[in-house]
C-alpha cells in the first residue's frame, strides 16, 4: 500500500461488535486512513464515535464534508449522510438511501474504488442485508483487496454471504484475523490472486 | 497494434463533454460539482433514461429540453425536512435570535431551499419569537420546479408525525397542528407563514449577489460542490452579509478549510453558526 492507500469497512446494524473488535486490533501506528460505514438510525448523534473511540488506539471521529483524508485516523460516516471518497478528501451526500441505508456501504466502497483503484482495501463485516456486495465487487474489479468476515463468525451472516457471492473476495477471515491481516498488508504483504 | 491509444479513462472525457454541453446549451453549470456524487447521479440518470453511456445521455439532453429538466431534478438532491436537525433550531433561538432582535428590519436568505421545509421552519420560529413581522425571507434554489413546490407549501401528511416530533425537539411549544390544515393525505401549511417570503430561482454557481442580508442559511447544498465552487459560494455569502451578519451551514459543513474562515467567527461551533466579523 502506498501513500494513497485506504481501508474502507462496512457493517450493518448488529455489526457494531465486529467493528469494535476490528478497531481494537489496529495498533497506534497503523499507517492508513480507515473509513467506516456503520448502519445507524437517522437521528443518532455523535455518541457512536465516542463509543468506538473507547475500543480504538487510533483517533476516531465523524467525517466532515471535504475533510482531508489523513493516515492513521478513523473516519465514521455521520448519521443520515452518505460518505464518499474524492481526490484527497471526503465528501458527503444526502442522495436517496441504498438498500434502505444512508450511509450506505456500496456508496463509500464504489467511490473509493473509483478514486483510488488498487490502493483500496475493502472489508465487509457482519450484517443482515446486501449492502456492501456491489461495493466490494467494485473494489476488487478496480484492483483493490477484498476482505469478508467469515460468515461462521458473524452475528448476522447475510451481508458476508452476499459479499462473497458478488465479489469473490481475496480473503475470508475470522473476525479476529482481520486486523492482523490489514497490518500485514501495510507491511507490504499482498495476497496472491489466482488467474490474474 | 492499434494506432489510436486511449490515454484517459473514457468516462472522464464523456463526463466533461456532457457538463460542458449542458452549460453552453442551458446555462446550468455542474462543472465544479463534487465528482463522486455527481458520477452516481449521472449513472442514475442514464439508467432512468434507458441509455447505456454518458455520450448517449449528452446527445439526448442537448436535443431534448424535457430530458434536461429531468436531469436537473436528478442532479439536485432535494432531500429536506421540517425542523431537520432540531438541535440546530435550539441553537438558532439561543444564539441568533438575540442578535436579530437588535435589528429593526431583518433580511434572511435561504440559499438552496429545496421544497421549502427549512423556510417554513424558520417562519414558524420567527413567528413564535415575535420577529416575523419585521422579517423578509428570500427563498431560492437553482431548480425552479422545487421552488414552485416550496411556494405551494403542501407537504405529505404522512411526514407530519415526524415533523411534529422534530418541532417539539427544536423547542416548539404550541400544538404543531396549528400551523397546517389536513386535506386528504396532504398537510397545507398556513398561507400566512409565507406572507413575508419571496421565492425565486437563483444558482449559486452562476448568479451574483442580489441583496444585503442579516442572516444567510445554506445547509446541505455546498456538500455537492467541489472546493473551487464552495469558495465561490462563500464569497457570495460574505459579500451579501451585513457586518456581524449570521451564516448557517449544515451539520457536517464548516469554514475550516476555507479562505473565508478569517472573516467569520463561530457563534455556535457545534451547530455551525457563524458571524461575519470583517
Ligand atoms: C439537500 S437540499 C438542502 C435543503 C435544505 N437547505 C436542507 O438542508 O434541508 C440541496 C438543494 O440545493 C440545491 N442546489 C444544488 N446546487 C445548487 C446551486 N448551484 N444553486 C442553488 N441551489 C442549488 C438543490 O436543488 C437542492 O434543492
Amino acid at each position: 500500500m502506498s501513500q494513497t492507500g485506504i481501508v474502507v469497512i462496512g457493517a450493518s446494524l448488529g455489526g457494531l461488535r465486529a467493528v469494535e473488535t476490528l478497531l481494537g486490533g489496529l495498533p497506534a501506528g497503523f499507517p492508513l486512513p480507515v473509513a467506516i460505514i456503520q448502519h445507524r438510525e437517522a437521528g443518532s448523534d455523535d455518541r457512536l464515535s465516542d463509543l468506538l473511540q473507547g475500543h480504538a488506539a487510533l483517533p476516531v471521529g465523524e467525517a466532515e464534508d471535504k475533510e482531508a483524508i489523513a493516515p492513521g485516523r478513523v473516519y465514521l460516516a455521520p448519521a443520515d449522510y452518505h460518505l464518499l471518497v474524492e481526490n484527497g478528501h471526503f465528501a458527503l451526500s444526502t442522495e436517496p438511501p441504498v438498500w434502505f441505508a444512508r450511509p450506505a456501504i456500496d456508496v463509500l466502497f464504489e467511490s473509493a474504488a473509483e478514486a483510488r483503484g488498487a490502493q483500496v482495501i475493502g472489508v465487509v463485516l457482519s450484517g443482515s442485508n446486501e449492502d456492501g456486495a456491489r461495493g466490494l465487487a467494485a473494489v476488487r474489479r478496480c484492483g483493490g483487496i477484498a476482505v469478508v468476515q467469515d460468515p461462521a463468525t458473524a452475528e448476522s451472516s447475510a451481508m458476508p454471504n452476499a459479499a462473497i457471492a458478488a465479489a469473490k473476495p481475496d480473503e475470508i477471515l475470522p473476525l479476529e484475523g482481520i486486523a492482523p491481516f490489514l497490518v500485514r498488508v501495510c507491511e507490504g504483504v499482498r495476497p496472491v490472486r489466482e488467474g490474474t | 497494434m492499434p494506432t489510436y491509444v486511449k490515454n484517459k479513462p473514457l468516462e472522464h472525457i464523456e463526463l466533461e463533454l456532457l457538463l460542458e454541453g449542458v452549460f453552453r446549451q442551458y446555462g446550468f453549470d455542474f462543472r465544479k460539482y463534487a465528482l463522486a456524487s455527481l458520477r452516481r447521479r449521472i449513472s442514475t440518470a442514464i439508467q432512468a433514461e434507458g441509455l447505456a453511456t454518458i455520450s448517449e445521455l449528452q446527445n439526448k439532453v442537448l436535443h431534448d429540453p424535457d430530458c434536461m429538466e429531468r436531469l436537473v431534478l436528478t442532479l439536485s438532491i432535494n432531500v429536506t425536512k421540517l425542523f431537520r436537525d432540531p438541535s440546530f433550531y435550539i441553537a438558532f433561538r439561543q444564539k441568533a435570535v438575540p442578535v436579530m432582535r437588535t435589528y429593526p428590519f431583518i433580511r434572511i436568505w435561504h440559499a438552496g431551499c429545496a421544497t421549502g421545509e427549512e423556510v417554513y421552519s424558520m417562519a414558524i420560529l420567527l413567528e413564535e419569537e415575535g420577529l416575523y413581522e419585521r422579517a423578509r425571507i428570500y427563498a431560492t434554489d437553482m431548480n425552479e420546479a422545487v421552488v414552485k413546490k416550496a411556494q405551494a407549501g403542501i407537504f405529505p401528511m404522512k411526514s407530519m408525525k415526524e415533523y411534529t416530533a422534530n418541532y417539539q425537539e427544536a423547542g416548539g411549544t404550541r400544538p404543531f397542528s396549528e400551523y397546517y390544515t389536513a386535506q386528504y393525505d396532504s398537510a397545507i401549511l398556513r398561507p400566512e407563514l409565507r406572507r413575508n417570503v419571496v421565492f425565486s430561482a437563483h444558482n449559486l454557481a452562476t448568479d451574483g449577489s442580489f441583496n444585503e442580508f442579516n442572516v444567510i442559511l445554506c445547509r446541505n447544498v455546498m456538500i455537492y460542490f467541489n472546493q473551487v465552487l464552495q469558495e465561490r459560494a462563500q464569497t457570495l455569502f460574505r459579500e451579501s452579509l451585513v457586518n456581524f451578519g449570521i451564516l448557517a451551514l449544515g451539520r457536517k459543513e464548516s469554514l475550516r478549510a476555507s479562505t473565508h474562515e478569517e472573516f467569520f467567527e463561530p457563534l455556535d461551533t457545534g451547530e455551525r453558526l457563524y458571524r461575519r466579523v470583517k
